[in-house]
Order: C-alpha cells, then structure tokens, then sequence
C-alpha cells in the first residue's frame, strides 16, 4: 500500500502530527505495532502540562515546551480534552537551594514563561496546608497545569481520523529501506503485516526511535528507556494537594512530584532509572519505595493506604537531552520526531505542528478545504441536568446502565469509545477512553460486563477478548461443564 | 405509593439487604423499596455455588444461590418492591428539615430518579482490595485477578481465567477459588500469605486446601510478577516480622494467573456523601447499639458496615437494622436519658460494632461483635461495665479470620449504676 505519508508510532506526538498533517490534502498512514493509540510512554506518565521554565533556554525542548503550554487551551477546547491550569510549584527546604530557584526563575524568564515568581513560606503554606514543616520557598508557576494524557492522546487521533487519516495496529515496522524508483524517493517499510509504503516517512517511535533512524542515517542516535514509577491515590485523596508539586530538579530529570489529576486522584511519581529493555515498564519494589520517600520530603501525611494502583512508563531518553525533529539530513523523506521525553506530553500540540510544517516543506501539499478542528468527546452524562439526563436515557437506554460503579460509567458511554475510529478494543482501550475500570476497585467488578459488551459490539467470542491486545486474554477457555 | 416517596429505602438487594426489608416489613412496615445494582437479587451470594451457608440460621448446608434464594421467596411472599439494574448514584439529607433522604439513582427504565426517604438502610456490601494497592512489583499483564473476579466468571459466566494458578492471600474468597479452579481442571500451585497465620476460615483451609494437597506459604507474599501480555510467572518470597521479604527465599512459579485475596473493604463510598463517620478501622460507618450511622435514620448492616466471615451473622444483623429501621419511620426509637458511651476495644480487641452504646435505648439484649488482632490461644474475653466484669469467657482460640460475637442482657446494664465506660478485652486470666 502506498502513502503520501507513514508516521510510525501513534502515541501523543505521531497523533498529534498526524492531526496538523490532516490540515492537508494527504494520504497518511498512523502505523503502531500495539493494538491501540496511547500504549507507550503516552499511557503512563506524569500528566502535567510544565510551564517551561526547566529546560535550557534556546534548546528546541525549551521553545517547544513554551509554545506546547501556550496552544494547551485551545487544543483541549477544540478536541474536548480535559486539562486544567492549576498552577505549579518547585519547592526547596533551605534558603541555600533558593538560589536554584531563582536560577530557574531566570531560565524561565528567558524561556518566555509568564507570570513565574518565588514565593515564601508563608504564602505556600496557604496554597498548600500539607507541605511538610521544613519546606521554605517555592518557585510559583501559574501557567502549570493537569491533562488527561490519554484523552490527549486518543482526541488528536480521532480528529485526524475524522479528517481522513488511517490507522493501522498490530502491526511492528521491522525495517525502513529508502529506494530511489522512477518517480524519485520512496520509502519501503517491512512490517508484521506485510509491506507498506510511503513518500515521507515521519519517525514518531518513542523508546524505538533510534532503531528507525539509525537504519536509515549514518548519523547516530541513542535512546535510552528512562523508567519512571508511580503511585496512583484513590480521589478520597485527590485533595491532598492542589497544585503540581516538584522538588528541586536533578540532572536525571524533574524529580518525583505530587499533583492531582483531572479525574481528582493523587499521582505521585516518577523515579528515574535507565534500563536496557524498551519494554521494561515493569515496577520494582526499590522504586516504588522510593516514590514514597521521596515525596515525603516536602508533602506530609501522604495517605499510601489510599493507593490505587502503581505503574511505570518508559521515557525516551535521546543522549543529548534534546528533541530531533525535523527531515535527516542524510536521508532526505525521513523526518525524526524522536527523544520526546518530558517535557513531550506538554510540547505534543507544538511539535505536531512542527512535524507538518516540515512534511509540507517536503510534499508541499495543498491544504484540505474541509478539515475541521473540533472533536467531541465521549459524552458524560454526569455533567447533564437531571432533566436532560432522563431525556438521554429515554431515547438511549444504554446511559441508564451504570457499568464501573467506582467510576460510574455507563453502558453508554462504552459502546460510544468501541464505535469510535479508532475505537476501543480492549479492556484497557475501554478503560482509557471511559475510565471504566480505572477506579478503586481496578476493574474487579466491571471487567466481566465490559467483556461482554466488547464482545457483542465487536461481535467477537467472549474469549477474544484481551485486556490490552496481542496474548493478553483474560479467558482461557470454558468450564469442565458449561452451563 | 407514591413512585417518588418510601418510608424506607434499602440500597443492595444482597443477604444484608434482603434481611433487612424482611424485618422491616415484618415490624409492620408498608413502604419499602430495595435498590439493587446487579441484575438480580442475592448479592454476591449468587457466585459461591459451593456449600455451608445456613449452619446458624436453617441449621443446614445450602449453597450460596439456596440461601440467597429463601430471602428472596421471604421477600417475595411479603411483596416487598424492588428495583433492578438500579444504581444509587448519592444520597444527600432534604434541606427542608423533615430529616428525610434523598437518594438518587439511575436505571434503563426510568433514568436518572430522585427518591424521597424516611430513613435509609445501608446494604452495599464490600469489595476486593485490588492489586495496585497491594503494591506488588512487576509487570501489569493480563492474568491478574481477585478471587471473586475469578469467581464470577468460572461460576456465573462458566469460563476459566487461566490454568495455572498462585494465589496470594487467604482469604476465604482465595481459598474457596484455590478448590474450585482445581475442581475445573486448573492447577493451583501455592497460596501465599503475607501474615503468620490464615485469613480466612478454619474449615475452609481444611477443606479447600488440605484435602487438595495445596501449600499454604504463611509469612509470604509476591515480590515480582512477569509477562508483558499474560502472566508468565510469579515469584513469592518468605517475609520478615514487618512484613519485608527476606532477600535469598524467592521461589518462582511458572504459571498464568495470579488471584489476589487479600482483603475486603467495605463500599462506603454513599456513606461518606452523606457524611457519616466513618471507622477508620472497620472502614464501615460508624453505628450505635441500633445499628444506625452518626445520620439519623441511616442505618448500616452486613459487609458495608463491617467485613463478615459468615452470611449467617449478616442476616442476623442486617434483621436487626431493618426492625430499628422500622422503629425511626414509625417513631417509637426508645428515648434515652443517659449519654451515649463509645466502647472501648482493648487489649487485642481491634474494634466492636457497634461502638456506640446508649442503655436505655437497648432492646433486650446487645450483641456486640468484634475481631481480634492476632492468633491467641487460650484467652479470655471480657466485658466490663465500668469495673464492674459482666462477662468473662474462655477460648481456646481467637483468630483475626473468625468475627467473635458476645451477646449481653440489658438488665446487666441496668444494674450498673451511672455506667461510664463499656470495654472489650482479652484477658490472659
């Protein structure tokens, strides 16, 4: 099959490149070797939108960051995303580490951060009454915010589906070979599937990028999966802070903060341990050991009997620190979108426009008359009146159903993330689209119900269905004797 | 009736609730509604198709499904209303001072409802505690169930969540599974537990594990989990007093499938909505001698109020609810003149439900039911009225896996003079 454009990769920033590239008459194909958009580092990790004061003034990483914060709103707007400023802080406990603050303070004013100011004691333990006793100065970032990454995620994805983009899953690129043919350059990428090809090749593979570019470039990159652990809190504690809450940074990243999320959990989290495996997102228990000491330095009573889940995501760590974006230089088509690691979740609306932009340098391709921006999202019917909730129910049973009783999700709103393109076809897509199963109770009451209803949408056996694709069935097979 | 008005609403239709609508109808009660999530009535009694339900109350074995199903004739015989498929989504106090509830909750049939009520009875049962707050290190892969997840769907959906099994925990769920995945043809390797002693029942090691020739791993617990997409293995490891795995005792197991049963926690999220105390022990509300939260006219019973081992117990106490519950609607709750007194658990005693005690508004007697906190052989366990000792009993064993129950007469309160103080504890002698 021959595209205009393959982006490999469908987490946020292949998703995201896709979108700006729908902007234009092109074919293009989102290809991932997991069953879903949102698998990888986009899944699982802080879900902050960062002011932009951490990185290195005049890297790409700082503008983009910038930028990626400035488009947040109307990008979550447009695509129905939930995301909130509610304002970070840095906090230190000596008058010593104050000069690091102010220090970041600078780089942030050099970055073109707004509104950053340090604050003391005082006023930090009015934003936040459960600091611990020894913290004294916070860096004051109001620009900080909340996303809900998988929302992010999927809604980019939607919206370039809506606008024409394909999307190919189960599907692992083994090998990018550039060929020249009569119509000038093509790209032939040899997959699980058979092969595919494209014009343009935009490399969006996360902790895979540099396989995709060091086949292709005799310019060398290097990825390393950086592991980040979290705790994830119950929303009984979901208040217990109110802003995003860093340490001081380290030179292994943003150090391990504490934030509520836009559902109203506590996210706490994430070490920084490298590894060799790119699919090593296991936790351990020395790293999860350390998420609850090292928060407990400037946030007290953290309340870990509360803890829901933990989970680790795999950062793509590039040798450099840097973001690679844009077309190889030795390989003319072949566009890197690699080492996205944080601040990636925050940068994606940016970056995605950056990717198009050097697409369209390339293929300069006319722009779609019909692309529309807006995205709705899975209706919540806990957000209509009572009135316009009876009358939902009355023409679409399926709202009156309650399926995740901790999250109270309807039969509804499920059937609507499976009917979508691209639709739910697991538990965890299910789970990341309604946040059925992604309460207190993990899923223990609703995963049977959930199969069922995947199973009768999909119109596949009970035991096909997998909890996130590939060989993760939940079933095995029937009783000795079946009723 | 008027559809939007009862005098009591019952939210879960299970053992608790079903007893609860009985007794209170019986005591004369006309209006009364049951709300129930599931598709049917009989709570979590309809997957534990295996026996010995009844000992206590029908002085016989019955299945699950058989006990459920005398509460559900009894409630059928005396036309008590319920709702199906009905999910409670809050309950809220009327702001017009009549001290009526408001409940609102949600079906297919009739959307999103509110329902007035006169008093409330608490019946939502409890949940498993999951794997994410067990904190277990490892990979996230399919494979991983609580036991009454794998229950469900062996015996209510009639398939089999893997073939190869480790259980950690022994909970009573945990050890009923380790003999029914085995019954099914699957291989239970091992059951784990992260504490010295049991947490489920006696007889439920001796009949689900001992005569399946399944280990039971005391003082263990998981320490990694493999598999990117199923479970591949599990590794347990022997932990030290403070529950921390001892580095050199890991032992791995090849196998697909992990049940977790390590605990249930009362579902009280209603409850908190309301604004009830809450135990932070029981994790239920916290309730007088009537059985009734810190609401008035909200009463709690069975494993939303506190974890049972036996459906027995809660029909007991969930009879006991639904009689006080009809006492509030028809105003006859006996007055008291003393103060209300806040039992006090000692001496290995974690907690008593009730906790709060008011003598005068004691029917004939009390029954105070409680756990304790470690394995004690040969113990006494004490009542005393101020100083005064009104009960002292021998055991020979008190475990943390089995409710202890002590049932007092109201005139041994009465014959205390200005009563201060009621405590609960083991005594050595």
């Amino acid at each position: 099959m021959m595209y205009d454009v393959i982006i490999i990769g469908a987490g946020v920033s292949g998703c995201a490149a896709a979108r700006e590239l729908s902007r234009y008459d092109l074919k293009i194909l989102v290809v991932d070797s997991a069953e879903d958009v949102c698998c990888g580092t986009s899944k699982a990790n802080s879900a902050i939108v960062h002011a932009g004061y951490d990185a290195k003034p005049g890297t790409l990483m700082a503008k983009l960051n910038v930028e990626g914060n400035r488009m947040m709103d109307q990008v979550c707007q447009d695509l129905d995303v939930p995301f909130e400023r509610v304002g970070s802080l840095v906090v230190c406990r000596s008058d010593e580490d104050k000069s690091l603050l102010e220090k970041l303070l600078e780089q942030g004013h050099r970055n073109g951060v707004p509104d950053l100011r340090i604050i003391g004691r005082e006023e930090l333990v009015e934003m936040e009454p459960n600091i611990t006793d020894e913290t004294q100065w916070a860096l004051y970032a109001p620009t900080g915010g909340i996303v809900c990454p998988f929302t992010l995620t999927i809604a980019f994805a939607e919206n370039a589906a809506a606008n024409g983009v394909q999307f190919q899953f189960d599907t692992c690129v083994e090998k990018v070979i550039p060929t020249e043919s009569d119509t000038g350059r093509i790209f032939r990428l040899q997959t699980s599937k058979g092969e595919l090809q494209a014009e343009v090749v935009v490399n969006a593979a996360g902790v895979y990028a540099d396989r995709f570019h060091n086949q292709v470039s005799a310019d060398k990159i290097h990825i390393t999966p950086r592991r980040g652990s979290y705790n994830l809190m119950d929303k009984t504690a979901g208040s217990h802070v109110r802003h995003v809450i860093f340490p001081l940074p380290t030179d292994k990243g943003k150090g391990t903060l504490v934030t509520p999320t836009v559902h109203g959990n506590l996210l706490i989290g994430p070490t920084a341990v490298d590894i060799e495996d790119p699919e090593g997102t296991n936790t351990t228990a020395d790293e999860l050991g350390a998420v609850v000491q090292t928060s407990g330095k400037y946030i007290r009573n953290i309340p870990y009997r509360d803890t829901i889940t933990s989970f680790a995501g795999l950062r793509a760590h590039e040798d450099s620190h840097e973001f690679r974006i844009g077309e190889v230089k030795d390989c003319p088509g072949f566009v890197d979108c690699a080492g996205i690691e944080s601040p990636g979740l925050t940068s994606a609306p940016a970056v995605g426009v950056m990717v198009a932009e050097c697409v369209a340098d390339i293929l300069k391709p006319s722009a779609r008359k019909d692309f529309d921006p807006v995205r709705e999202g899975i209706l919540d019917p806990k957000t209509l009146t009572p009135e316009a909730y009876r009358e939902l129910v009355s023409t679409q049973p399926a709202y009156g159903s309650i399926v995740c009783r901790c999250e109270s999700v309807t039969e509804g709103e499920i059937i609507d993330a499976i009917r979508r393109t691209p639709g739910a076809r697991s538990l965890d897509g299910v789970k990341r689209r309604t946040r059925a199963g992604m309460g207190r109770c993990q899923a223990g009451f609703c995963s049977p119900r959930v199969m069922e209803i995947l199973a009768r949408e999909l119109n596949v056996p009970l035991e096909e269905i997998t909890k996130s694709g590939g060989a993760s069935r939940i079933i095995v097979g029937r009783d000795k004797f079946p009723q | 009736m008027d559809m939007n008005k009862t005098k009591i609403a019952i939210i879960g239709g299970g053992p608790a609730g079903l007893a609860a609508a009985i007794e209170a109808r019986k005591a004369g009660v006309e209006s009364i509604l049951i709300l129930e999530r599931d598709r049917c009535l009989g709570g979590i009694l309809n997957q534990c198709i295996h026996n010995g339900f009844g000992l206590h109350t029908f002085k016989e074995e019955l299945t699950g499904p058989e006990y459920a199903q005398r509460f559900i004739d009894q409630a059928a015989e005396l036309q008590i209303p319920y709702r199906l498929n009905t999910m409670v989504m809050g309950i809220a106090l009327a702001q017009d001072g009549s001290g009526d509830k408001l409940i609102t909750y949600l079906n297919r049939e009739e959307g999103l409802v509110q329902l007035r009520a006169e008093a409330v009875i608490l019946a939502m049962g409890c949940r498993e505690r999951p794997r994410g707050a067990l904190n277990i290190p490892g990979f996230r892969p399919a494979g991983i169930y609580t036991a009454g997840t794998a229950q469900r769907l062996v015996n209510i959906e009639g398939f089999m969540p893997g073939k190869s099994v480790v259980i950690l925990g022994s909970g009573d769920i945990g050890l009923i599974m380790a003999r029914r995945m085995t019954l099914e043809g699957a291989k239970v390797q091992v059951v784990a537990e992260l504490m010295p002693y049991s947490g489920g029942l006696k007889r439920n090691i001796v009949q689900c594990l001992n005569d399946f020739n399944i280990p039971l791993k005391l003082s263990h617990t998981v320490v990694n989990i493999e598999g990117k997409e199923r479970v591949e293995a599990v590794t347990i490891a022997k932990v030290d007093e403070k529950s921390r795995p001892i580095p050199g005792t890991e032992e791995r197991y090849e196998c697909d499938t992990l049940l977790l049963s390590c605990g249930l926690l009362p579902e009280n999220e209603l409850t908190s909505g309301l604004g009830a105390v809450i135990s932070p022990v029981t994790r239920g509300p916290e309730v007088n001698e009537s059985l009734e939260t810190s609401v008035p006219g909200v009463f709690a019973c069975g494993n939303v109020l506190h974890v049972h081992d036996l459906v027995d117990f809660v029909s007991q106490e969930a009879g006991q609810a639904g009689a006080n519950a009809a006492l509030y609607v028809s105003g006859g709750t006996r007055t008291a003149e003393s103060e209300d007194i806040r039992v006090k658990a000692e001496g290995g005693v974690r907690y008593t439900v009730p906790e709060i005690i008011n003598a005068d508004r004691l029917e004939d007697t009390l029954t105070l039911r409680f756990r304790v906190g470690a394995v004690y052989t040969d113990i006494y366990e004490s009542v005393y009225l101020n100083d005064k000792r009104i009960l002292h009993r021998k055991k020979k064993i008190a475990a943390p896996g089995e409710m202890e129950t002590v049932v007092l007469k109201k005139s041994a309160f009465q014959e205390v003079s200005d009563l201060k103080s009621i405590t609960v504890k083991l005594e050595e002698e």
